[in-house]
């Protein structure tokens, strides 16, 4: 939804602080997730990502999540799905080239870094999308990878 | 001496050869790497099958221009693709600037025309998010966009120097080309726009062409920060820079072309004047000279649409070739193949 989305950006501090004890909940639940299955928990885990991503962010559900990286601002919603944005386009008052009616996203997403601890990382180059991933769960896939990462350095050290 | 006519000249059509350290064989990027001051301009592409348009509108710049950008669909409107105006210029010797934009191809197709390109000789390719396609003439067409301008140059960037596909596929040769982006320092949000430029160096760009300068504060406000990050000794600054063909023109483009602005004074001095017309080159080749004078910037980019046939004069007036005369298929002496493509297309 349009409104909340900008409440999000412009609360992107709050929504940074939120998402990072859900990601830290989820690894903690690591060994459990595993046990049951990542691959059967996807449904019900990408369906209420669904929920909660799409009201806050208006998430569409790309499945390689980039909120963090991007001041809050879902970037998929950007017309022309710039992960990398603002597109030379912008309105001179910050809306969209192609949805006058919209604020840039990137425009927003800039604003909204500015307001995070690690805004800094609007900077890193987000490289192409899997279209693959498209409405999977983007959070079990975090974990998958920070547990497996884990795994590899125990691994290492042991 | 005539210094963009290079002792080891090849035959029109192909390649120069590659000078050490150098990333593509083409003239572009040995003119800005041997410090001059860079003039290229824009081909609009005809909407026609026919090849001599093509070459007519080249040659409009024989003598003016270091290379020759070929638009790819801009504005989201359906012209000759840019691929197949690279592929009748490089024959002839021209250094081609192709553009590819994410609006209409996916990983697949672009990777495939990146080598198609360079098989032919193109040496610069400029990667481009794209046009909405609400804003040219299908706006009931799919808009693609599988990648952005930041991933399709990370894309070129690997297929030349790891010599592989996207998807980790052996090339068995890679790309030769200096890779290119546009920048926008006249749009919001302004802060950002230096740090955008350092995430399309650091994605592969080595030069960016900007959109239209019509305020040159700001590009002067947006050069310091390039400087004062280091960005000008990184990638090469075309600044763009266009005519406006009268006051109304002007009006028109400021509310209806995304990304151009246009401060109320250009419209007020173009207002003023007698013969608009003329007024307008006069704008043009006052920003060129000042943009000429900036620090970090290596060159201009003239946009003349509709207007090509004055892109020799705005440059001739303007002085920043500074008697230099980039390469043309003319200049060759022996010119009888380049002629002969010519006539027989005539």
């Amino acid at each position: 939804m349009y409104t909340l989305r900008l409440w999000a950006v412009r609360n992107a501090r709050l929504m940074e602080i939120t998402y990072s004890a859900v990601e830290k909940t989820l690894i903690a639940m690591a060994p459990l997730l595993k046990r049951i299955g990542y691959e059967r928990l996807d449904k019900p885990v990408a369906a209420v990502e669904k929920v909660v991503k799409g009201a806050l962010f208006d998430c569409q559900m790309c499945g390689q999540c980039a909120l963090s990286s991007t001041g809050m601002s879902c970037p998929m919603n950007c017309p022309k799905t710039i992960r990398n944005g603002p597109c030379g386009g912008v309105r001179a008052d910050g809306y969209c080239e192609v949805k006058p009616e919209m604020r840039c996203v990137w425009v927003e997403g800039f604003a909204g870094s500015q307001r995070m601890k690690a805004g800094s990382d609007i900077q890193v180059v987000q490289f192409a999308v899997d279209h693959r991933l498209k409405g999977r769960s983007s959070w079990l896939r975090v974990v998958q990878e920070k547990t497996s990462a884990d795994d590899a350095t125990s691994g290492a050290t042991s | 001496m005539n210094p963009s006519t290079y002792d080891d000249e090849p035959v029109p059509g192909y390649p120069l050869p590659m000078r050490a350290g150098h990333s593509s064989p083409g003239r572009l990027e040995r003119v800005l790497r041997d410090g001059h001051f860079a003039v290229t301009s824009e081909l609009a592409p005809p909407d026609s099958a026919d090849p001599n348009d093509v070459y007519e509108r080249a040659q409009m710049f024989d003598g003016y221009v270091d290379a020759i950008n070929a638009t790819d669909g801009s504005g989201a409107h359906c012209h000759m693709g840019s691929l197949a105006v690279c592929a009748l210029l490089t024959r002839l010797g021209y250094a081609l600037i192709m553009q590819i934009s994410c609006r209409d191809k996916n990983r697949i197709a672009i990777q495939g025309d990146i080598l198609g390109g360079a098989a032919m000789g193109v040496c610069n390719m400029l990667m481009l998010s794209g046009d909405g396609v609400q804003t040219g003439d299908h706006p009931q067409a799919k808009p693609v966009f599988d990648l952005d301008c930041m991933s399709l140059l990370n894309i070129a960037r690997t297929m030349r120097d790891e010599g592989t596909f996207q998807s980790g596929r052996k090339l068995s040769s890679s790309p030769r080309v200096f890779l290119g982006a546009a920048a926008n320092p006249f749009v919001e949000p302004f802060d950002w726009r230096p740090q955008r430029l350092a995430k399309k160096v650091e994605a592969g760009a080595q030069f960016v062409q900007t959109q239209y300068c019509y305020d040159i504060e700001r590009l002067k406000q947006y050069m310091h920060v390039v400087r004062d990050m280091g960005l000008d000794k990184k990638v090469y600054i075309l600044v763009g820079v266009g005519p406006l063909a009268s006051a109304r023109a002007a009006e028109f483009i400021r509310s209806n072309v995304p990304g151009v602005y246009i401060p109320d004074s250009i419209i007020k001095r173009l207002k003023g004047a007698e013969d608009q017309k003329a007024e307008g080159l006069q704008l043009c080749v006052d920003f060129m000279q000042q943009i000429r004078e900036i620090e970090g910037v290596a060159g201009v980019h003239v946009m003349a649409y509709r207007q090509e046939k004055h892109v020799p004069e705005l440059v001739e007036r303007s002085g920043v070739l500074e008697g230099r005369t980039p390469w043309h298929p003319k200049l060759y002496e022996g010119d009888a193949t380049v002629q002969q493509l010519l006539d027989s297309n005539a």
